[in-house]
């Protein structure tokens, strides 16, 4: 690893403790299970993952939040900020020209007292050293989308569904407007729920998904048809709040208008207009952030609140110089019944040099 | 210098390649003992003949140690990332027909898509623990295709040969492997999804983008192309 990379992630570092962060550090081995089943079978195509005839599947770290996080819930006192300087690596399975291995530097705030204080003192810090490189910053908020499904008046199996696909834009679109009634039900289907009887053709069984999986699912098949269809206006106002981009004040302003027809977003609109005021506090221009209500599903699927990028040049399809977001959920996940509200972020200090050598 | 080709060592693939070149003008053939993997090729001047495994001869072309090489498009999409990158398809050979497809049991009477898929295996992780298992020896393009289409909450365990017994033997639920026919997958007990095609294979040949050739090879090289076009 190249010595003047090395030696910013430690200014870096060191920037975090000065501002109350306790450094640690995290095994580069992780046990694979774990991250495989928080983010499924994707996460192969993004990491290294060898075979350990003991430990049995291991994975080299992706990323440093997950470690993090374990450690807290099984060690740490509250409130806590972490600090950390380290190499992950990324699997590039096209040939892109990203690197597979680079260094991250983080800060990892667990706070329950105001978490619009915390998201702030993390987009503050964060982007403080990286002032001198005019970078653009991207904001979003995943919860403003959980909190729409939420709020829709429909089955429970339905937001349950569509919760599930936050993170895979595609596969929510589609359901929405299967549950809107705007694409056709599949032949199959119909068919299926106008048999009289399902198993007349007497299949032989085989395999571990059983007759009464089967069953089940059929039942859950035919609940959902007899569910009205979303109400059209619901379903448009999805799509109004997902196109909402533009300076974090006009972003602001637009919000503010579509809560009043969206009751179940006031919440999550609030938090957002309180984190801008603890960002404004800390002498940060809203104005120069993008507001994106899009921004982060497509990212790792830990963030459920508040994401944020810092790019160079607006330019989409580099990576971010830095990155970061809340993921309380991720902490009942790993917390075994317990959870703490939870943000963090990580700058990649060969990002930072190399924008540097070439401004 | 020669021009190196690659073909499949053995079976009704190494015979209907052989069949190929054969109405091209190029007589491929075996030389020595049987179990020797040694070859010559009458009809052009300049070219060499290697016997190899089917599935290392993308590898091999990828690595510019053969010239030209027959395979299937699956093997080479499977096994090459950026594959257009390592190499250039030249023709289509009409055999060797095999389509890549999810297939799950038939008695899954609720599951017909890949929409299906997916809820059906929301269902089963709650219900097991774990998340719905796939056998495959395909990895990279069954994983690509199931992203593409937003399938979640499944795994891909690896299966290197008789991967329509896995379900039966209850160590997958549902596999994703080649078919031509579906006779095995009916003996299985097992149905392809409606919607639940990943790939149409064939056999092809594949010239290297890597290999370095001389003038002479490219000489050849135009002397074969103009065979393989002329009917």
């Amino acid at each position: 690893m190249d010595r003047a990379i090395k030696a910013r992630a430690e200014a870096l570092k060191a920037h975090f403790e000065a501002a109350g962060a306790v450094a640690v550090e995290t095994p580069i081995l992780q046990p694979a299970e774990v991250l495989l089943d928080l983010y499924g079978e994707d996460i192969r195509a993004r990491a290294y993952v060898t075979q350990d005839p003991l430990r049995g599947e291991q994975m080299l770290r992706p990323d440093f939040t997950v470690p993090v996080v374990q450690m807290h819930m099984a060690f740490g006192a509250e409130p806590a900020r972490y600090t950390y300087a380290g190499e992950v690596f990324r699997r590039q399975e096209a040939d892109t020209g990203r690197p597979s291995e680079y260094m991250q530097v983080g800060y990892e705030v667990f706070d329950r007292a105001d978490p619009a204080q915390s998201d702030a003192e993390v987009f503050a810090l964060v982007s403080a050293p990286l002032s001198h490189l005019a970078l653009q910053a991207k904001i979003g908020d995943i919860g403003l989308l959980i909190a729409a499904v939420n709020g829709l008046k429909t089955t429970e199996a339905r937001k349950a569904a569509l919760r599930r696909h936050i993170w895979r834009p595609k596969r929510f679109r589609a359901l929405l407007d299967r549950y809107a009634g705007q694409t056709p039900v599949p032949v199959a289907r119909i068919k299926l729920l106008a048999a009289a009887d399902p198993f007349a053709e007497s299949p032989t069984e085989v395999g571990l998904r059983g007759r009464g999986e089967v069953e089940n699912r059929i039942a859950a098949l035919r609940a959902d048809a007899a569910a009205p269809p979303l109400e059209g206006e619901a379903v448009a106002n999805i799509y109004q709040l997902l196109a909402v981009k533009g300076s974090l004040p006009a972003a602001l302003v637009e919000l503010a208008e579509l809560a009043r027809k969206m009751p179940e977003i006031v919440s999550a609109v609030r938090r957002i207009e309180a984190r801008s005021a603890a960002l404004k506090a800390r002498c940060i221009d809203l104005s120069r952030i993008v507001f994106d209500a899009a921004y982060g599903r497509s990212s790792m699927e830990y963030y459920d609140g508040f994401v944020f990028g810092l790019y160079f040049d607006g330019a989409s399809d580099s990576p971010a110089v830095a990155s970061g977001g809340r993921y309380d959920a991720l902490t009942l996940v790993l917390g075994q019944g317990a959870e703490i509200p939870a943000v963090g972020g990580v700058i990649r200090p060969e990002m930072v040099l190399s924008l540097e050598a070439h401004a | 210098m020669t021009l190196k080709l690659g073909v499949p060592s053995k079976g009704r693939l190494m015979e209907q390649t052989f069949e190929w070149f054969a109405d091209h003008g190029l007589t491929l053939s075996r030389t020595g003992s049987d179990r020797e993997y040694a070859g010559a090729i009458a009809g052009i001047d300049g070219m060499e003949l290697v016997l190899l495994s089917a599935g290392e001869i993308p590898r091999e072309l990828a690595a510019g140690r053969i010239d030209l090489g027959v395979t299937g498009t699956d093997l080479v999409q499977e096994k090459l990332p950026s594959w257009r990158r390592s190499v250039e398809p030249l023709t289509e050979m009409c055999f060797g027909h095999a389509d890549l497809i999810i297939a799950v049991p038939s008695a899954w009477v609720d599951v017909d898509t890949l929409d299906d898929l997916d809820a059906a295996a929301a269902a089963f992780r709650l219900t097991h623990g774990f998340r719905l298992r796939i056998a495959t020896k395909y990895h990279r393009l069954v994983r690509d295709f199931l992203r593409e289409h937003g399938v979640a909450d499944y795994q891909l365990v690896d299966s290197q040969g008789a991967t329509e017994g896995t379900v039966k033997n209850e160590t997958a639920e549902a596999i994703a492997d080649i078919t031509s026919t579906g006779d095995t997958l009916r003996a299985n007990h097992l149905k392809v999804l409606s919607d639940g095609l990943i790939l149409q294979s064939q056999a092809t040949l594949f010239l290297s983008n890597v290999s370095q050739l001389s003038a002479q090879d490219r000489h050849t090289l135009e002397l074969l192309r103009g065979l393989i076009n002329k009917t």
